[in-house]
């Protein structure tokens, strides 16, 4: 009986040990070597896996870092400036300072300025009412209001007004990833760099139509007008396809622009209330 | 009796407007004339501003391979050329004329004479067919010169003609066919001389007692056209379709009627043909049907193309209050229209008012795999799947699938009793896949 239990611990034992000797081989032949550093900065970044790098997700980017010879043109916009600091420190690199980003809605045309002409009840996808017609409004170019963009962003920084029919970006939850910029079929949504105090200052529509139909479709849509590119002094605006674009790395904040676009497409988030001087006058005068 | 084997539905026929003889409807005050009225590249305009121009003049020329002539649907001034949203719902280059009169070009015979001669070869008779514009009148609008011509190392060996009209409400080629039986045939024995075969299968869906009638009864004076009544189901005028109930030939996927050896024309295009060809008329008007439930005077129109939809909903008793939804083209693959100001087009077989109640779409439930759709899919595929691709972009699996064979006949939407708006997904995954194909033919001569 004994002789029994001991002969079974023997030959597995033995058993065990020679798989053990063999794994150890095949282990030692079909070894991977990866950099340990892959680990490391892949540690530091913020594991979103969103995709705003350009890469699949944080495991590719954290590769990519360690095989990269420069920073250059790698950033991750969600760990931002610190993240990439990190990374730097780790690989013995330099991050170059890039400006963090956020995203604005190129479109103002809620119902009030941008009259519905028809009503589009067919599937809530922006892609397929884009792919089908013109859309609810007389406006070609602008949002279609069934939120692709809002489903798009894993960052829960966008959501729907019903109020305006068009989707609002919360600030402080916007990580300029680009998920939405993708996912608008009307190229509505762009990253801009991102200003002291949440401040935004842009032209708000991309209505590429000449003045008269633009307005006709949305009273504030950009007739090209080219008052706001005259009253500039920095040189931000320019004018292409009867729409103003503002440079938002040279524009100032003069909102010089703002108080001379005749339609009020170019739209200021995040000031103060500016008092006009006629008004502030007139106060000191009554008082 | 025949009809083709796989899917397809029997929606409501209403077909109120059968009875309805064709009314000529008068040239308007002014009329927008948009230059993509076919399949292929828009035309080019070749009149001015202020150009005083005849009815039946050439304005815009055929520009590229596929593509179609337009001509003036009025005499009168050249307003404006500008752009305009026609019934596809986008912006179109059109050309705006204000009539003045109607004083039609010389070389147009118009009178009631019917001409049964044919006196050009089929060369000069594919060249007529381009020069005025003739573009298949089912819907498709693809030109028909284009069709005419069968490619080297083909044969046809046979000419079917779409008399089917399987969508539901419209009549403008039941009433043809009623109305101008005669000048019909004379034009199918002109396609058959153009492709140079000698027999030509006319099909009419049995729901059309009438037509399949008086055709046979004149079709025994014309050489090799015999017509052929089918059983009635939706979609049968879709080519594919009615080859295979017409002659039991499969046309492959990708493939067009050509490669085995038919070629379909529809009956109105027949008989634009036969006005073209006998009477040097070119395509510059059409018969629409104007229908709809709470409609008062619904009919069937001979139409200018550029009136605007308004002026035939005016001539049809006027905007029913209760309207929610017009569309163009029959109710299965019509499209709704955003504005009645759109012009009539050659490819406007029909405008449709809905009332308010039935324009609606279902509420939208998630797919409960019955796989109706997969049984009415008249062309095999499997369209809860491509919904789904399509839905969440996998689009090179939706080219695997085969969604470019998609017809988008809609019989998948129609039949879902989850309401899921599947053929909406289709067309974008279609769209996108298309187009997707196209860049990739770019990059590679790019790199070649």
């Amino acid at each position: 009986m004994s002789s029994t239990i001991l002969i079974t611990i023997i030959s597995l034992s033995l058993l065990a040990l020679i798989s053990a000797v063999i794994l150890y081989f095949v282990a030692q032949k079909f070894k991977i070597s990866e950099d340990a550093r892959i680990d490391e900065v892949q540690a530091i970044l913020p594991a979103a896996n969103c995709g705003g790098c350009g890469f699949a997700g944080c495991r590719n980017f954290a590769e990519a870092l360690v095989q990269a010879e420069t920073f250059d043109g790698l950033n991750c916009p969600v760990g931002g400036a610190e993240a990439m600091g990190l990374a730097a420190k780790i690989l013995g690199k330099v991050a170059p300072f890039v400006d963090p980003l956020t995203a604005v809605l190129l479109c103002n045309g809620t119902p009030e300025f941008r009259p519905r002409t028809s009503i589009y009840n067919g599937a809530s996808d922006c892609r397929i009412s884009h792919n089908l017609y013109i859309g609810e409004t007389d406006c070609s170019y602008g949002c279609l209001g069934n939120g692709d963009c809002v489903r798009a962003c894993t960052f829960d920084a966008m959501y729907m007004n019903n109020a305006t029919e068009l989707p609002v970006i919360t600030d402080d939850k916007c990580v300029a990833c680009g998920a939405c910029v993708k996912a608008c079929p009307r190229n509505l949504i762009e990253l801009r760099k991102k200003a002291k105090k949440e401040r935004k200052l842009y032209v708000a529509c991309s209505n590429c139509d000449k003045g008269g139909p633009a307005k006709r479709a949305c009273s504030v849509a950009c007739t090209g007008c080219t008052k706001c590119l005259k009253v500039c002094e920095f040189g931000a605006i320019t004018i292409e396809n009867n729409l103003a674009y503002i440079d938002a790395t040279k524009c100032t904040f003069c909102r010089k622009c703002v108080s001379e676009c005749a339609t009020s497409s170019i739209i200021e988030i995040n000031f103060p209330s500016k008092k006009p001087k006629a008004e502030v006058l007139a106060e000191s005068v009554n008082g | 009796m025949k009809t083709f084997p796989s899917g397809g539905i029997h929606p409501p026929e209403n077909k109120l407007t059968a009875e309805m003889a064709i009314a000529s409807l008068p040239a308007p005050e002014s009329v927008t004339i948009p230059v993509s009225q076919h399949i292929g590249a828009p035309a080019t305009i070749i009149v001015n501003k202020g150009d005083y121009v005849k009815t039946g003049q050439i304005i815009a020329t055929s520009k590229g391979f596929v593509s179609s002539n337009i001509h003036s649907s009025v005499s009168g001034k050249v307003n404006k050329t500008d752009t305009v949203i026609d019934t596809t719902g986008y912006k179109q280059t059109a050309v705006f004329i204000d009539v003045e009169g109607d004083e039609w070009i010389e070389t147009i015979d118009r009178s009631d004479e019917i001409v049964s001669e044919i006196k050009l070869s089929s060369d000069e008779i594919i060249e007529k067919c381009l020069e005025s514009g003739i573009v298949g009148l089912g819907g498709a609008t693809f030109p028909s010169h284009i069709k005419l011509k069968v490619p080297a190392g083909k044969k046809c060996d046979f000419l079917i003609i779409n008399g089917v009209e399987c969508e539901p409400f419209l009549t403008s080629d039941y009433r043809l066919m009623v109305e101008k039986g005669e000048e019909i045939l004379i034009g199918v024995t002109i396609l058959m001389k153009a492709l140079g075969v000698d027999k030509a299968m006319f099909g009419i869906e049995n729901n059309k007692p009438a037509a399949i009638k008086h055709l046979t009864e004149l079709s025994k004076k014309f050489k090799g056209i015999s017509i052929h009544a089918l059983k009635v189901k939706y979609p049968q005028g879709a080519e594919k379709q009615l080859i295979k109930a017409l002659i039991n030939r499969e046309v492959p996927a990708g493939h067009l009627p050509v490669d085995v050896g038919a070629v379909v024309h529809n009956a109105g295009t027949a008989f634009a043909v036969y006005e073209a060809v006998q009477k040097n008329k070119p395509l510059f008007e059409r018969v629409v049907t104007i229908t709809g439930k709470t409609m008062t005077r619904p009919g069937n129109f001979l139409v200018r193309t550029g009136t605007p939809v308004r002026k035939l909903i005016e001539a049809a008793g006027g905007l029913p209050a209760d309207t929610g939804k017009i569309v163009n083209g029959g109710p299965m693959m019509g499209k709704a229209i955003n504005n009645i100001d759109v012009p009539v087009v050659k490819g406007t077989s029909g405008i449709i008012l809905f009332p308010a109640n039935e324009s609606e779409r279902a509420e939208i439930n998630p797919c409960i795999r019955c796989a109706r759709c997969i049984s009415v899919c008249a062309l095999k595929l499997e369209p809860f799947l491509l919904m789904t691709l399509s839905e969440k972009n996998m689009f090179e699996r939706a080219e695997q699938e085969g969604i470019t064979n998609c017809m988008e006949c809609g019989s998948c939407s129609y039949s879902c009793p989850a309401g899921r708006p599947i053929l909406d997904y289709v067309r974008l995954g279609k769209a996108t896949v298309n187009r997707l194909a196209q860049e990739r033919k770019m990059q590679q001569t790019a790199t070649n």
